[in-house]
């Protein structure tokens, strides 16, 4: 038998430390931040409302359309088309929707947080080295983790549901656009300020264009992160296609799970063919410009 | 010991027109590092580059960087690779600050602009091609070109019309709607060219423009600039390697080495004169030298015996031939115009000799004889063979 590791200080009070600091924050500033973040709830109860409302038949439509001008392909919007009309089939039509609601709520946050972030983090090596270590603690870190903060902070709900996906969903959109900003052709980027480019024109000419490929890679990986963690944030009341399949552990249900565990690859699938073939398009552009 | 023939050789060149200079720079240090004054007090009180890397970490760019360029003249910056030509190229348009010194343009020295006037500056003033050309993969070969009128705020009908002009003029009408992916190498560099012709600025800075190009290519774009030059007389500042495209291209030369500045000259100053060991080195392996010989570069001059060699007879020779040559048979003598009434005993080579091999031998005396055969027929001063070096560096890019 190995000697256990020593006791070398009492953790009870350390962990006290940071639970009763913690509940402080709560109770001094839970109302504050949930007030904050309130524009954050309507905008996902209008699009899940919105979704919910629109005729099915619209949706297959818009999704069928958005399919075949991202992949110029026949079979993938076809399938597509299949796959959505067998998750109303099996009855799991407003669940897909609350999800896909939740889901495009939190990239669309993602997005527009991260995409600032990495240009930010490619025109300073200082925010970088600062913040590379902290999304590396965000995609490693157990979800579980910080969904209990978020809990505590704002009770079960759709505002931490929302907020946990973004956490989770971020990392690659803004690592990517840092790398993809960063790989542009020095020269190039040399040459437009030769030309007398301001750096707002150096950023919006040259590097977001020529960066494009990557970014989208970046928002493809955070679409379909956020798809996965959506399933996860049901467990604290986000609703959803997460939420049956969390019944169907609860009551023992195998096919309630399996069923609406389904129906989530089948959403997977259809936003990745989507994102993926805008992003090769973009690819594509670059091919027909080197 | 470098630092006198240098002086002096920049001294001449610099003392004919100093009212004509369009960029001076003086005396700049370029210091990279994290200790950029240490270094520079180091350099200051003589310190050499290893010298100061080691007591200060610090790699020096450039180090007392002091000449000037006329208006309307080319200037080749001639270097190896890490002589830092490139960081001082990019001096000229502040892409990188010196660490100490002056870079004057028109008078004006640019490191005191403020953010609006550097701006103006590079949209107006200044233009440049890159070696790996740095154009917009995403753009048009139009769309490139008019880049810099767009950027000074030209109408975008009125930059169509200008960068239409300058794809005309580079050869390139047709090819405005494609990628630059699109396009050979040589025609991605009149893109280049052509986008850095739209801005209409009187300075052209060229980053080892020809050097990412192919031999035929690169002849042909070293042409193509000679004539434009010819027609737009701007001030050029042009970097290479390459020696022969230096003395084919350049009005003047500036030689650097280790970020100091060996000789600034013109071609022939280079060639015949050069300022110290390194520079010599760099010009004997001027490939030209090696493959020209003295025939073809020599003329032929009369050659008298030492009786019909009278003084009435040599005068009138003289008149029409650059010299003429006494020789009785031993010890061939030069009668040269202009240099002495006594015919002087000089140097000979062989006419199948390469002219490289007569450089040091014109490095002693203004004119050599040359002999066919063992029998004295010609000379071959520094001038002539300077042409012909100069001449042949053409018919190379003919062929």
């Amino acid at each position: 038998m190995a000697d256990n590791f020593p006791d070398l200080i009492d953790t009870h009070g350390l962990r006290s430390a940071i639970d009763d600091g913690f509940s402080w924050v709560v109770t001094n500033y839970g109302d504050t931040f949930e007030r904050l973040l309130m524009p954050l709830l309507k905008l996902l109860s209008a699009m899940e409302a919105f979704l919910q409302w629109l005729p099915w038949y619209v949706t297959i439509v818009t999704v069928a359309v958005l399919t075949y001008s991202a992949a110029r392909s026949l079979r993938a919007t076809g399938a597509a088309v299949v796959m959505l009309v067998l998750i109303g089939v099996l009855g799991l039509w407003d669940d897909a929707m609350a999800t896909i609601a939740l889901m495009l709520a939190a990239t669309v946050v993602a997005v527009a947080l991260g995409i600032p972030l990495g240009i930010a983090m490619a025109r300073s090596d200082w925010l970088r080295s600062l913040t590379l270590p902290l999304l590396d603690i965000m995609q490693t870190l157990p979800i579980f983790v910080y969904l209990i903060p978020f809990v505590m902070l704002f009770g079960p709900g759709k505002i931490p549901a929302i907020l946990a996906t973004v956490f989770f969903a971020i990392p690659p959109v803004i690592r990517l656009t840092d790398l993809g900003i960063r790989q542009v052709d020095d020269e190039v980027v040399e040459a437009i300020v030769a030309f007398g480019a301001t750096p707002r024109q150096k950023l919006f000419k040259v590097q977001i264009p020529l960066a494009l490929p990557t970014i989208m890679a970046g928002i493809n990986q955070t679409t379909m992160m956020a798809l996965s963690m959506v399933v996860i944030a049901s467990m604290i009341g986000a609703g959803g296609l997460g939420y049956q399949v969390l019944q169907g552990i609860q009551r023992l249900e195998v096919s309630r799970g399996l069923i609406a565990g389904i129906a989530i690859v089948f959403l997977a699938v259809i936003f990745d063919r989507i994102a993926q073939s805008y992003g090769r398009r973009a690819q594509k552009h670059r091919a027909g410009g080197e | 010991m470098d630092d006198v023939p240098r002086n002096i050789v920049q001294a001449e060149s610099e003392a004919v027109i100093m009212s004509d200079v369009k960029i001076q720079v003086d005396k700049v240090y370029k210091i990279f590092g994290n200790r950029p004054a240490d270094a520079l007090a180091e350099l200051k009180a003589g310190a050499r580059k290893a010298e100061v890397l080691q007591k200060t970490g610090c790699i020096v760019g450039l180090r007392d960087i002091d000449f000037s360029i006329r208006r309307g003249e080319t200037f080749v910056i001639m270097g190896l690779s890490g002589s830092g030509k490139s960081t001082l190229i990019r001096h000229f348009n502040r892409l990188i600050e010196p660490t100490a010194g002056r870079i004057l343009v028109d008078g004006r020295n640019i490191m005191d602009m403020n953010a609006k006037e550097l701006l103006a500056l590079r949209r107006h003033g200044i233009s440049m091609v890159f070696q790996r050309f740095g154009l917009l993969p995403h753009q048009t070969v139009l769309e490139n070109t008019i880049c810099g009128p767009i950027l000074q705020g030209v109408s975008r009908r009125d930059a169509v019309a200008l960068g239409m002009e300058q794809l005309e003029l580079v050869g390139l009408k047709g090819f405005e709607n494609r990628f630059p992916s699109q396009l050979s190498g040589g025609m991605q560099q009149r893109v280049g060219l052509a986008r850095a012709l739209a801005t209409q600025a009187e300075v052209l800075l060229m980053d080892e423009a020809f050097s990412a190009l192919d031999p035929l290519i690169k002849s042909d774009m070293q042409d193509q600039l000679k004539d434009i030059q010819a027609r737009l007389k701007k001030t050029i500042i042009f970097i290479t390697h390459d020696l022969d495209e230096a003395l084919h291209l350049g009005d003047r030369i500036a030689i650097l080495k280790d970020g100091e500045l060996r000789q600034v000259g013109t071609g022939e100053e280079i060639l015949f004169r050069p300022a110290d060991d390194y520079v010599e080195r760099f010009v004997r392996k001027v490939d030209l030298s090696r493959a020209m010989y003295a025939y073809e570069a020599f003329e032929k001059v009369p050659v008298l015996t030492e009786a019909e060699a009278t003084v009435e007879r040599s005068a009138a020779l003289l008149c029409q031939h650059q010299g003429v040559i006494v020789s009785n048979g031993v010890a061939p003598r030069l009668l040269s115009r202009g240099v002495s009434a006594e015919a002087l005993p000089t140097a000979s080579v062989e006419a199948g000799v390469a002219i490289g091999q007569c450089f040091p031998l014109l490095a002693a005396a203004d004119a050599i004889l040359v002999t066919e055969s063992g029998k004295p027929t010609g000379i071959l001063t520094r001038e002539m063979a300077f042409k012909a070096l100069a001449r042949s560096a053409r018919a190379d890019r003919m062929s």
